[in-house]
């Protein structure tokens, strides 16, 4: 995301449009990534339920991806994963 | 236009009145008191349409103040001494989130030890905070300075809040005859206050007080500093229409007797009244003497000090407030840096700290201070740079 002088910007750190954290690419603040096995994949949602930054992708009730713009990489989707087909890889 | 007998306290009271804020949030504290109380009583019996908020402290004052104003509504404070270190934090954000609030600062002195007479520790500890400072000299001017402060805070290119400033116990306890402008008038000078996309501005949702990091935190800083840059270039024209408005003569800085002045006093708030008698007593005597009050505090008026002191032999400074481990008290690292970095031209410009905890500064330590600043003026060398007057040592 290309930074704006202090000219271009709202006064008093006004954020004057709503729900544009979607455009903060916290996804790069990442070490490693969440990579699924859609092999062992039984789709019970609870890596998308205990996502915290709503980065688990689902499709009509399956596991389709992860939003790597947004995911941190925090980790917590292959801790809770019973199946343990999520592994977390450097990228 | 009437004349009423208040003191600096029921003078800023009255402003107040007549500019009906929608908000008040504020705490009691000594000197402060009457104001609140005053104020409270015109809210209870209807002279005020004000929401009043009487909060548990000075932090929980200031923070109210800070939502109701991010909210929309227009909203003012007061407090003293150890109220303002409590509302510390809140001050700073208060400027940050750009936030228009007025507030009247009885100025006190910090503990320890414990005392609740005037100087101007507190406020002068505030000075980096990113509001505007106003000094008075008398109730007359925390009453006018008191209405002109709504414009000067919610003036598009400023918005910055505003803290008018008046003695402690000196002003804001001893009854004056105050001119009081009429209320339809201070009405529509203040005029309605329009804030941009407000909080409670439900179809335009923002968000306001999010986190900054490396990334966008100095650019907001940057534009704060440049608002009181701006704030600076927009005042002149501020007082203008307020004099106008008022038919007074107020300026960021009042020069008395400076046209052809040799030696000088440049002071705050109320003792420039001991000062300008000084000055008259001097001028009997065929010396040549002057006074420059500073109003305006922050943003300071460098050019404003620099064109009133360029054909000075000698200055003296008056901080009533110390700045321990630096040069001089605050006004004078000040007022050195705008003369010392504008004019090609050197003279002595010394320090005198006085008045702490409220004690005089009686017309024999002024006599002094003048006599000082004439030897030297002839011999055109600082004497004694950092000086303090009225303290046993």
């Amino acid at each position: 995301m290309e930074l704006k002088n202090s000219r271009e910007i709202p006064i008093g750190g006004k954020i004057i449009l709503a729900g544009n954290a979607e455009e903060y690419n916290t996804g790069d603040w990442r070490t490693f990534k969440p990579v699924i096995d859609h092999g062992k994949c039984t789709n019970c949602l609870f890596c998308w339920i205990y996502c915290p930054d709503s980065s688990i992708l689902v499709k009509d009730g399956k596991v389709t991806g992860v939003d790597y713009k947004h995911c941190k990489g925090c980790g917590i989707c292959a801790e809770v994963c019973p199946r343990k087909c999520i592994k977390m890889e450097k990228g | 236009m009437k004349t009423l007998a208040l003191t600096g306290d029921h003078a800023a009271t009255e402003s107040m009145r007549q500019i009906n804020p929608d908000v008040v949030a504020a705490y009691p504290i000594t000197p402060q008191t009457e104001i609140v109380m005053a104020f409270s009583q015109m809210a209870a019996n209807g002279l005020v349409d004000t929401e009043l908020i009487p909060v548990e402290s000075e932090h929980s004052a200031m923070s109210a103040c800070v939502g109701s104003q991010a909210a929309g509504a227009r909203t003012m404070t007061a407090t003293s001494s150890q109220g303002l270190a409590l509302m510390w934090e809140v001050l700073y954000i208060a400027a940050g989130l750009r936030l228009p609030i007025v507030m009247h600062c009885v100025n006190r002195a910090l503990s320890a030890p414990i005392n609740i007479h005037g100087d101007h520790s507190d406020g002068m500890g505030a000075r980096d905070s990113g509001w505007i400072q106003i000094y008075c000299e008398n109730a007359q001017e925390v009453y006018e300075m008191g209405i002109m402060a709504i414009r000067v805070a919610e003036h598009s290119k400023i918005l910055l809040p505003t803290m008018v400033c008046q003695d402690g116990f000196i002003t804001s306890h001893a009854i004056e005859g105050v001119n009081i402008l009429d209320d339809a008038d201070v009405k529509k000078y203040v005029g309605e206050y329009k804030p941009e996309q407000p909080l409670l501005d439900i179809k335009n949702p923002s968000t306001l007080g999010a986190i900054e990091l490396q990334d966008y935190y100095f650019e907001h800083r940057y534009q704060m500093a440049e608002a009181m840059r701006e704030a600076k270039r927009q005042l002149p024209a501020i007082f203008a229409e307020f004099n106008k408005f008022s038919g007074k003569n107020f300026n960021l800085i009042d020069k008395y007797k400076m046209d052809d002045a040799e030696v000088a006093i440049l002071a705050l708030s109320s003792t420039c009244g001991t000062a300008r008698m000084i000055v008259d007593e001097l001028r009997d005597k065929g010396i040549k003497a002057g006074l420059v009050k500073v109003t305006v505090y922050r943003p300071f008026p460098v050019e404003e000090v620099v064109a009133a002191c360029k054909n000075l032999k000698a200055l003296a400074v008056l901080d009533r407030a110390d700045s321990c481990a630096a040069q001089g008290g605050p006004v004078f690292t000040d007022v050195c840096s705008a003369i010392y970095t504008n004019l090609d031209r050197k003279f002595p410009v010394s320090n005198y700290i006085y008045g702490l905890g409220g004690r005089d500064m009686d017309e024999a330590q002024l006599r002094n201070i003048f006599n000082e600043t004439l030897e030297n003026a002839k011999s055109g060398k600082v004497k004694k740079l950092v000086n303090y007057s009225g303290v046993r040592i």
